[in-house]
């Protein structure tokens, strides 16, 4: 989807916060949401794509506000409530009565997780047929508006650049997030040329991005 | 939508999520704590940095480490979520890698943990693929004229290692004491690695 997640180009954030020594988490709250969410997943009976499609379906604005741990409390929240392990509400409710207000809690409703399941562990799959690019190929990235989840940034659709190398092939994010199925591809790491992406004025310099075969067509 | 919503607090919304699926038998907190001490105490930049530390001073390994990182790197003991497939990426005199995740904040966990604020940070995400030389210098470093920017976007299940160059002057350092000196920032690519 062309949502708040896809943020590769985007202006106006000002400066980079210079690295410097940090706590993994910084307030306990956030190991909690970290834990949680990769727990969530397991419990909703979804996957990482869900995941990151549930954080990219958060509102543009509270994206931004909640934070990176933030985000993660919700989108978990959003799959557990998607598969029904929850009901809406609940979680809003126990809070509001973990701060002393008298609320009336939902009932546990009846779970229904995805009918779904993966072939195998992680992400990467066998795929029988041959790549159908080779290294030194010309392609462009197709002008794709996926209307749900997708690894194919706005920043590269429609721009041309070069397969450099074929990376392990994987089932697909895209229908994967939602459950329509793996659909392994070959996956291919394309260097587009700056100028390309952010026109003559950009710095001189070269950005790879990871293609799925179906998000790629021929160039001349 | 006109507003951003009133929010409740973020870290009691957390434990009424916590408190309700350990109250139904769905999540063990014994469970989330070991998730959560593994990335506190056990996975860290330093197992990224003796992967280093061995391809400087191995040559063979930092062989089998351009050729398959995700071996070379399982030879050491680490592997797990988030290190499915792992690449790694050589500077050279003239060749500067930086890891950058747009979409989200992919990182390699196994060899690196989880990911600093600067890297989940929007400025971050946004900025590096468009202009790299300009936040690369915010975050300290200036590169030469010359030296070609190479940025990867980690928009696949395959994880970037920058494997920075060693520092002059450190021969007489062990392996043990070069791992000391390599950095997380070196190794996502936003510094070098100083001499000591």
């Amino acid at each position: 989807m062309d949502g708040i997640a896809d943020i590769g180009g985007m202006q106006g954030w000002g400066p980079v916060k210079r690295p410097g020594d940090e706590p993994v988490f910084g307030e306990q709250w956030e190991a909690r949401a970290f834990a949680l969410g990769l727990l969530s997943m397991r419990t909703s009976g979804t996957n990482l794509d869900s995941f990151r499609h549930a954080l990219e379906r958060q509102s543009p604005m509270n994206y931004i506000a909640d934070g990176y741990f933030g985000r993660w409390c919700h989108a978990a929240e959003t799959l557990l409530v998607d598969s029904s392990i929850i009901a809406a509400g609940a979680v809003e409710a126990r809070t509001r009565k973990l701060r002393g207000e008298t609320v009336e809690e939902p009932a546990w409703p009846e779970p229904n997780k995805p009918d779904y399941a993966p072939t195998g562990a992680g992400s990467l799959r066998e795929v029988t047929e041959s790549p159908a690019f080779a290294v030194g190929d010309r392609v462009r990235a197709k002008n794709i508006h996926a209307l749900k989840h997708t690894r194919l940034p706005r920043y590269v659709r429609g721009r041309e650049g070069v397969i450099e190398r074929i990376q392990p092939s994987a089932l697909l994010p895209d229908t994967h997030a939602t459950f329509e199925g793996e659909n392994a591809q070959h996956v291919y790491s394309v260097r587009f040329d700056s100028h390309e992406l952010w026109g003559p004025e950009a710095e001189d310099f070269t950005l790879n991005i990871d293609m799925w075969e179906s998000y790629l067509e021929a160039a001349s | 939508m006109s507003a951003v919503e009133e929010r409740l607090p973020i870290a009691l919304r957390t434990a009424a999520r916590e408190q309700l699926l350990v109250e139904k038998g769905l999540v063990d907190p014994a469970v989330m704590d070991k998730f959560i001490a593994t990335y506190e105490k056990d996975v860290g930049p330093l197992n990224g940095a003796k992967v280093v530390a061995r391809a400087w001073t191995d040559p063979e390994y930092r062989k089998r480490l351009l050729d398959d990182a995700t071996a070379a790197i399982a030879e050491l003991g680490f592997k797990g979520p988030q290190g499915e497939h792992m690449v790694v990426l050589p500077n050279e005199d003239t060749v500067h890698n930086v890891v950058v995740c747009t979409l989200c904040s992919c990182y390699p966990w196994p060899v690196l943990g989880l990911p600093p604020s600067w890297y989940k940070d929007p400025a971050y995400r946004s900025r590096v693929v468009r202009e790299p030389r300009a936040v690369l210098s915010e975050m300290g470093l200036d590169l030469a004229d010359d030296v070609e920017i190479r940025v990867w976007d980690s928009s696949s299940e395959v994880r970037f290692l920058v494997l920075p160059q060693r520092p002059a002057g450190t021969e007489s350092l062990s392996e043990e004491q070069l791992a000391q000196l390599v950095t997380r920032d070196a190794m996502v690519g936003v510094a070098l690695v100083a001499a000591p």
